[in-house]
């Protein structure tokens, strides 16, 4: 059984018990224990279920490769799925749940999949396709769907906050090891700027458990002395639970700082999402040890040798009271020494080696440990755990030699360096045959924008193992980090060490060696994807050559963990089915984040309210107030109409146009662009912009104006308004504010940057209200200070004064149809004058509306609007606009694009009226129907409705449409189906439904 | 005029620092040759600073010039004085080719204070603040809106957006300075 020790476990403080629950059960640990050290301590070895064929799995390792101890995390709005247990520390409370089966973890119908796993082999999914169609819909997918999956999806709403910080270092060392603290260390004397980030909560990495000596002392002194060294330094800054997730081009590099994970209780953020800038990266993140590909290798209480031996030295917990360890090197010998140690019994270490181990050998030979070379594991017995091991030949088949009982197995199958973040950014490897390891080819790092590489690996990421030896790589790396900052690298002294003698590692990729298939079928390569060396070896005998299709067609590597334990085993495989050697196999790709990030750290600030910026003109509290039914526009909030009481949409619409029509409506048109364009080129650059002639528009005049882009489609449109001789003030749509700020900009800074002009976006400066029907003019004459009578301030004529006691702009312009009025006043008066306007419009019933009603309005006059009549591929003489169009000047924006055959086409739809026979509403969106069917057996058409509204005014269904030949089809009828099932008669009309000779707004 | 308004009436956060609508602001956008010695002198006519270098800005109480770009300085005075300053550039500056415009009103002004003000930045713009200092200004965004901001003095900023977005800033400042979110770093 696994159990507490009662010594050691450098990480626990034994005087502070932590009460936690694992599928509701409560259970006891330390503070500092992991979940999974907590859970083996009250022997829990069995942590959940594995994908596929639902087997029972334990924790196989002690960090952040751990691939099946996977937990459903909290409840509610901190629930959290496939949280790994090798990485979570506990709190009091902390509730944990095993994932992947149903009724419950001990008890799993799915488990009937391991039975059938013969039917389910590589490529299974893929292979459902082939069978009869209605096999898929009817017995594939669902069970697909039922069986399949990992965590639970939360339900609530995240509970937690999130943040960002911006980050800027000379040198940045991903991993806090001794490697990566000796780096930093040179690197800062040497007068760098750098950031040390460790993912774990303690510095020092594999050296504090797998010790040794440095200068004479146990090496967690030097350990101490340099990360107190580093913590005096001015120019370092130390992030412990902080893993470097990615590492992108031009030295960008995510740091994924856990803040509240260990202590959720605390207020303030949960997760920090470091975006970082660093001149070099160093990446100094160790290595992570291969399991042994032999049958029954995923029955909980077989584990990685390191991390049975992580779980005695830094938890005080043992896997098991009899540890067998299986192993093809030197290092496991560490483990039966440690088990040893703690006074657990080791019945035999299984050397796969003919020759046998080193030095590690003798010692082990020396505490009396039987040590049996050139054996292997050919099968482990047991289901939910370890019952025992069936000992064979490593160069057999799996005749079994020997039956030895145990609860317990380590293994170890060699180290490989983590060259993730090397490899994010384009670093390549190259096979280190001696070691059988892919490491880092130093000749061929990541490139940044001036050719010369930007990450350098140090230490056991860099292929180099020995404590010793790694601490002068890493000395190394951080010389050559600073060298390329152009900084003179400072010497700095090395420890004394003694280098361990050891015995080369014998590659082995399959245990027995000639393993038949039935154990292959049993030898898991991919715990948490089920991928089986049998799995890989089908897909190579299927035709799968390419790693990254076998990867895909496998699922092999493919789950949270990306394969952090079973790529170079499995690509081994692959290369000796498809006989080849590794390096020809290659690997796949390694890709961002190391290992899996929060979605909430991604998202950081951005939740909530501040999800999004939502604009507000300076009238939107009386709007919001008001009854205000939103409408988003850009990113504005602006009114779509008003309700009252138990009023509609459409009743509130319908009332604020009558109201407006007949006496006097309010418009908040605050969030109109408005571009102010001065310099004695303003003319000439404005003549370019617009289709129609704006540089002999006379100061204090108005002129509606039509923007194309140069292949001659619509784009923008709106009132220009000439305010002195140099100056223009160009409104714009709501929408193309910012953007047509940004298309003069570019032609001003990109094609006429010798012209006199600026330009400047003051849509935020003014607060603009539309003043408008009949009583308008009366109720600015209350106002007084300004003359606004038809004598002094024409039609389309503007000026400036104080109405009131406001500093106004006033252009008498109308999008309604309707005597009508635009006050502009600076932003910071708008609210003022918007009551000011209800006060003095009390006795004309003055009623705000809202943008449907503006909409509606002008569609009864038939004015286009940007987005209804337009979509990118609409040019103005579609619309009926020629006379918007100058034919004197030389050249605008769109002009010879719209000379082009097909602009020029008559056969293209036109812009008319539509007037349904009946009065009814034409459906948003309805196609005009023509004769026949076209090649893909669809009905012709012949049009389609580009805006249609019930109108009030008229009583009746108003509609304009792009139809073939419109203009010319006056009284004709044409055909619009709706989505139900009715179809549409509309007769074809003039757009302009109201008041067409333009008398109300003229008075 | 006496009912104006600020986007926020002054509304203030205690966090890890100190976050305060900060009220209306006299801010003149101005285009033009910034070399000139003609612009130089009718800028600090009105604000009474020197025009400063790239990235640079001078701030003297209600009043000073902030680089914006090549071309473009910020001009800063007394809200109620700012179409008088306008006026008076456009007087200085005849015949010239210039632009200087009012945009006082386009603008929401926060101060972000205490010993954690530039870390609350940090996590919102990308910026460096470690080195960040008195004199300088950065126009860039904030989250998810344009901003630019300076310090005043060692622990002070000042932050500027569009007036729009005032509700938006506010709101991801507060965030920022949430209780418990010290980084620590600076």
């Amino acid at each position: 059984m696994s159990t507490r020790l009662t010594q050691g476990g450098r990480r626990i403080d034994r005087n502070k018990p932590v009460t936690f629950s694992f599928n509701g059960t409560r259970l006891k640990g330390f503070e500092g224990d992991t979940l999974a050290s907590a859970l083996l301590a009250n022997d829990q070895m069995m942590m959940g279920r594995s994908f596929k064929y639902h087997r029972p799995r334990g924790v196989v390792a002690s960090g952040a490769e751990e691939p099946n101890a996977l937990m459903n995390m909290g409840e509610g709005g901190k629930f959290e799925p496939n949280q790994r247990a090798t990485t979570t520390e506990i709190f009091d409370g902390l509730a944990a749940k095993s994932q992947n089966h149903w009724p419950n973890l001990e008890f799993d119908i799915g488990v009937v999949n391991n039975a059938f796993a013969r039917f389910l082999p590589a490529g299974f999914y893929y292979k459902t396709f082939l069978f009869p169609r209605f096999a898929w819909k009817h017995i594939y997918e669902p069970f697909i769907r039922q069986s399949a999956g990992l965590g639970q999806a939360p339900k609530a709403r995240d509970a937690d906050t999130y943040e960002h910080f911006y980050f800027f270092a000379d040198v940045a060392v991903i991993g806090g090891g001794l490697a990566g603290l000796q780096a930093a260390k040179t690197a800062a004397l040497s007068g760098a700027k750098v950031l040390l980030m460790e993912q774990d909560p303690h510095w020092g990495g594999r050296s504090m458990v797998d010790g040794g000596e440095l200068d004479g002392k146990p090496v967690a002194e030097y350990i101490a002395a340099l990360v107190a060294e580093l913590e005096g330094m001015e120019n370092v800054t130390l992030r412990s639970r902080m893993m470097g997730a990615g590492v992108y081009d031009h030295g960008y590099l995510l740091g994924y700082e856990r803040l509240r994970d260990h202590a959720p209780a605390l207020v303030g953020p949960r997760h920090r999402l470091w975006k970082i800038r660093a001149k070099q990266i160093i990446t100094a993140t160790g290595a992570i040890e291969r399991p042994l590909s032999f049958a029954g290798n995923d029955i909980p209480g077989v584990m990685l040798a390191g991390a049975l031996r992580d779980y005695i030295a830094d938890y005080g917990v043992s896997a098991g009271d009899r540890v067998v360890v299986v192993t093809n090197n030197d290092d496991a010998y560490k483990t039966a020494l440690a088990v040893k140690a703690a006074g657990l019994d080791v019945p035999v270490i299984l050397d796969a080696r003919a020759d046998g181990g080193g030095a590690a050998a003798e010692a082990a030979r020396a505490a009396g440990i039987r040590v049996e070379n050139g054996k292997a594991i050919a099968k482990v017995t047991g289901g939910k755990r370890v019952k025992s091991v069936k000992i064979c030949a490593q160069a057999g088949e799996g005749g079994v030699l020997e039956e030895i009982a145990c609860d317990a197995v380590a293994m170890s199958g060699g180290w490989s360096p983590v060259v993730h973040l090397w490899s994010h950014c384009g670093g390549k490897l190259l096979w280190d045959e001696e070691h059988a390891m892919f490491r880092p080819d130093e000749t061929r790092p990541p490139l940044g924008a001036d050719g010369a590489g930007f990450v350098i690996p140090a230490g056991a990421a860099n292929g180099v193992m020995d404590m010793g030896v790694g601490l002068t790589d890493a000395d190394h790396a951080g010389r050559r980090a600073v060298e390329a900052l152009g900084l003179v690298a400072k010497t700095v002294r090395l420890p004394d060490f003694e280098q361990a003698a050891e015995a080369p590692l014998q590659p082995v990729w399959m245990m027995p060696q000639g393993a038949g298939p039935k154990l292959r079928m049993k030898a898991w390569l991919d715990y948490q994807n089920d991928v089986k060396v049998s799995d890989v070896q089908l897909a190579a005998r299927e035709g799968y050559e390419s790693v990254e299709h076998t990867k895909r067609y496998t699922t092999l590597g493919m789950a949270t963990d990306q394969g952090k334990l079973s790529n170079i085993n499995g690509l081994a495989v692959l290369s000796e089915t498809l006989g080849q050697a590794i390096p020809e196999t290659g690997t796949t790709t390694f890709r961002p984040p190391y290992t899996p990030i929060s979605i909430g750290s991604i998202a950081g600030e951005a939740r909530g309210e501040v999800f999004q910026p939502v604009r507000r003109t300076p009238m939107y509290d009386w709007h919001a107030a008001n009854g205000a039914h939103w409408e988003p526009v850009g990113q504005w909030r602006r009114a779509y109409a008003y309700l009252r009481g138990d009023e509609s949409v459409h009743e509130a619409v319908n009332r604020e146009i009558l109201a407006t029509r007949e006496s006097l409506g309010l418009l908040d048109a605050s969030t109109l662009g408005k571009l102010i364009v001065k310099g004695p080129d303003a003319g000439k650059f404005l003549d370019m912009l617009y289709t129609n002639m704006m540089s002999t528009l006379k100061p204090g005049k108005c002129r509606y104006g039509l923007m194309c882009s140069e292949n001659g489609f619509l784009s923008d449109d709106g009132v220009v308004v000439r305010l002195d001789e140099e100056t223009f003030l160009c409104h714009t749509t709501t929408g193309g504010a910012e953007r047509i700020h940004g298309h003069m900009e570019e032609w001003l800074q990109t094609e006429w940057w010798d012209w006199k002009v600026y330009v400047t976006n003051a849509t935020e400066q003014w607060a603009q209200i539309g003043v408008v029907g009949p009583n308008s003019r009366k109720v600015l004459e209350k106002l007084g200070g300004v003359d606004v009578s038809k004598e002094a301030l024409g039609f389309m004529e503007y000026t400036a004064g104080k109405l009131g006691g406001f500093d106004a702009r006033i252009f008498r312009i109308s999008f309604a149809g309707e005597l009508s009025y635009e006050i502009a006043v600076p932003a910071s008066q708008g609210r003022a004058l918007w009551d000011a306007l209800f006060e003095a419009g009390a006795e004309f019933n003055a009623t705000a509306y809202g943008t449907e009603a503006m909409h509606v309005m002008r569609a009864e006059k038939g004015f286009i609007m940007i987005g209804d009549e337009t979509d990118g591929t609409i040019i103005p003489q579609d619309l009926g606009l020629s006379w918007a169009i100058s034919k004197k000047k030389e050249d605008f924006l769109g002009k010879r694009a719209q000379a082009r055959e097909f602009m020029a086409n008559p056969e293209r739809w036109q812009l008319v009226g539509l007037e349904t026979v009946d009065g009814s509403v034409i459906p948003d969106g309805a196609y005009a129907v023509a004769e026949g069917h076209n090649a893909n057996g669809q009905r012709n058409v012949e049009g389609r409705v580009t805006s249609t509204y019930y109108s009030p005014t008229l009583g009746k269904g108003i509609a304009m449409g792009l139809i073939h030949k419109g203009p010319e089809r006056m009284g004709e009828t044409v055909d619009f189906p709706g989505t139900d099932g009715k179809t549409y008669t509309a007769k074809i009309v003039s757009a302009v439904f109201y008041d067409p000779e333009g008398e109300k707004q003229n008075v | 005029m006496s009912d104006v308004r600020s986007a926020l009436a002054g509304a203030s956060f205690e966090g890890i620092a100190r976050v305060a609508e900060a009220g209306l602001r006299g801010m003149i956008s101005f285009r033009g040759d910034l070399s000139a010695s003609k612009v130089k002198s009718a800028l600090k006519a009105v604000s009474g600073v020197e025009m400063p270098g790239q990235r640079g800005c001078v701030v003297n109480g209600a009043r000073g010039l902030a680089w914006m770009s090549p071309d473009e300085a910020l001009v800063m005075v007394p809200h109620a004085e700012a179409e008088d300053a306008v006026s008076q550039l456009n007087k200085a500056l005849k015949g010239q080719h210039f632009m200087a415009e009012n945009v006082s009103d386009a603008r929401a002004v926060f101060t972000v204070s205490g010993r954690h003000a530039r870390e609350v930045i940090a996590k919102l713009a990308p910026v460096d603040m470690a080195g960040f200092g008195p004199g300088e200004i950065r126009r860039t965004r904030i989250a998810q809106v344009a901003a630019a901001f300076w310090m005043d003095e060692a622990d002070a900023l000042t932050v500027v957006c569009f007036r729009s977005g005032a509700e938006y800033m506010f709101g991801t400042l507060k965030m920022a300075a949430q209780p418990g979110s010290e980084v620590g770093v600076y």
